[in-house]
């Protein structure tokens, strides 16, 4: 046998290392599963150390975090705590226009509804300055064509009247106010009687004998005769029914939400109107804001005091 | 008992360097689990070739070509099992096992102890790992693969700064002369 020269006894070895690498190349390109026992030997053996490493790695960063980047958590609370509030605020904010979005997205349909109808929409800027009377300031007076007596609603239902006209604002009694009345009926009976305020959140009808069938829930709408509200504008519901001498003490929960008025239409005159109904929304049981009346009329432009 | 000897003779003197018991195994292991284990917490860190440094500075101290080129293929195939399916063994086998011999044989020849030396000679080796693993993929397993791109040239600047920092570290673990 012919001895390896010692000088290229390595180039042999590179040659037979490399060949044998070549064939294990050529192994696994044609069978997949070649091989993997060395990979499971090599993975084995290094992943305690990884493992070992990830766990210290693991302490060290724990350790940074909770002790020495605590340094900026204080300001850094700070500043989030500051944008937390001011992001909540945004939030109100943002709710509350998307509730005036909805309030006036509901005026606007009425309005469309009733185009023929002189109306005026105006804003609410105040209230009033005692407790014992339920008035409210909108932002348009005269100069826009409001007068007393004109009644004012929304689409849910009768309002108030105006009480004093200036030159940019006017001043609405709200129903619930003791001095407030208005002609009403019940929807089923047409029962008609005056609906007026007593200080409190529900009003009061009156003038419903006894000896009549009144249901609990039962709708009131204006009947027309108070001269100030097209006829079947509705006034509430009725609340608590007790019988009384001569007449029944009827409780009606008003249809607006006088409690919370942002919008509202004054009525530019005050001849006979007629309002047209809305069409119900999809799966609301509740009547619509402005009932049509019966009586045909004619609207026509302000009137003048 | 003295751990440098004179291998080309009276005429050259260059140091063929002994290391502390383990040590290349131990390096070699820190090695390939850095390899792993780093770049899941610093992804950048996926730019150093650990092991084909750990090839390069053990080739140029032992000087000895056959320990050279079989440290290679030990260090490459375990590298190739740690980097998985997607590499077949042998891949990084081949690559490292060439530049093992080439390591050793220059080693052997020219004085490799100036960091400037280390950082040239880490460059031309991580090219020429890079030509070896293109050429393997290309002809053997028909996957295409560039030759040059600017983050190999990157990689192979970051790789011989961290050389030089890292051989000095390694020197350390020689014994003393």
């Amino acid at each position: 046998m012919v001895g390896i020269p010692s000088r290229h006894r390595s180039i042999f070895l590179l040659g037979g290392v490399v060949l044998l690498q070549v064939l294990l190349l050529a192994v696994q390109i044609k069978r997949d599963s070649q091989g993997r026992l060395i990979r499971v030997w090599t993975v084995g053996a290094v992943s305690p150390f990884e493992r070992a490493g990830a766990h210290g790695v693991s302490h060290i960063r724990d350790t940074w975090n909770h002790y020495f980047a605590l340094q900026n958590t204080s300001r850094e609370n700070e500043e989030l705590k500051r944008e937390n509030g001011a992001l909540k605020l945004e939030i109100t904010q943002l709710q509350s226009k998307a509730g005036e979005a909805d309030r006036l997205a509901a005026l606007l349909k009425f309005r469309q509804t009733n185009v023929d109808v002189p109306m005026i929409s105006a804003r609410v800027i105040g209230g009033s300055a005692d407790s014992a009377s339920q008035t409210i300031y909108l932002d348009r007076g005269e100069r826009d064509g409001i007068r007393r007596n004109m009644g004012v609603i929304t689409p849910d239902g009768v309002v108030g009247k105006v009480i004093e006209s200036y030159k940019d604002t006017a001043q609405v009694l709200l129903l619930t106010d003791k001095d407030s009345g208005v002609g009403a009926m019940l929807v089923e009976s047409r029962l008609q009687g005056p609906v007026g305020g007593t200080g409190e959140p529900l009003l009061i009808m009156k003038y419903i004998p006894n000896d009549d069938n009144v249901n609990s829930g039962e709708r009131v709408v204006t009947s027309g005769m108070d001269r100030i509200f097209p006829r079947d504008l509705p006034v509430g519901t009725i609340a608590e029914i007790k019988p009384g001498i001569p007449f029944k003490q009827l409780r009606v929960k008003p249809a607006a939400s006088l409690e919370r008025l942002e919008e509202v239409f004054v009525l530019l005159t005050m001849k006979p109107l007629e309002l047209k109904q809305e069409p119900p929304a999809p799966g609301s049981a509740a009547p619509s804001a402005a009932a049509p009346s019966a009586a045909a009329t004619n609207p026509s432009q302000p009137e003048k005091p | 008992m003295n751990d440098t000897y004179d291998i080309r003779g009276s005429e050259l003197h260059i140091e063929v360097h002994k290391f502390r018991a383990g040590a290349i195994i131990l390096a070699t292991a820190f090695a390939l689990v850095l390899q792993a284990f780093l770049p899941i917490y610093f992804p950048k860190a996926s730019i150093l070739d650990l092991p084909l440094l750990i090839v390069i500075y053990f080739g140029l101290s032992r000087r000895n070509p056959s320990t050279g080129l079989l440290l290679g293929m030990v260090i490459g195939i375990l590298q190739d099992s740690l980097s998985g399916p997607t590499v077949p063994l042998g891949l990084y086998g081949i690559a490292k096992t060439l530049i093992g011999y080439l390591a050793s044989s220059i080693g052997a020849r020219l004085d490799t102890e100036h960091p400037a030396a280390r950082f040239a000679l880490t460059i031309a080796f991580f090219a020429v790992h890079q030509g070896i693993i293109a050429l393997t993929r290309r002809l053997l397993l028909s996957q295409p693969e560039p030759w040059f791109t600017m983050h190999l040239g990157v990689a192979a600047l970051v790789n011989a700064v961290v050389a030089v920092f890292l051989f000095l570290l390694l020197d350390r673990l020689r014994k003393p002369s």
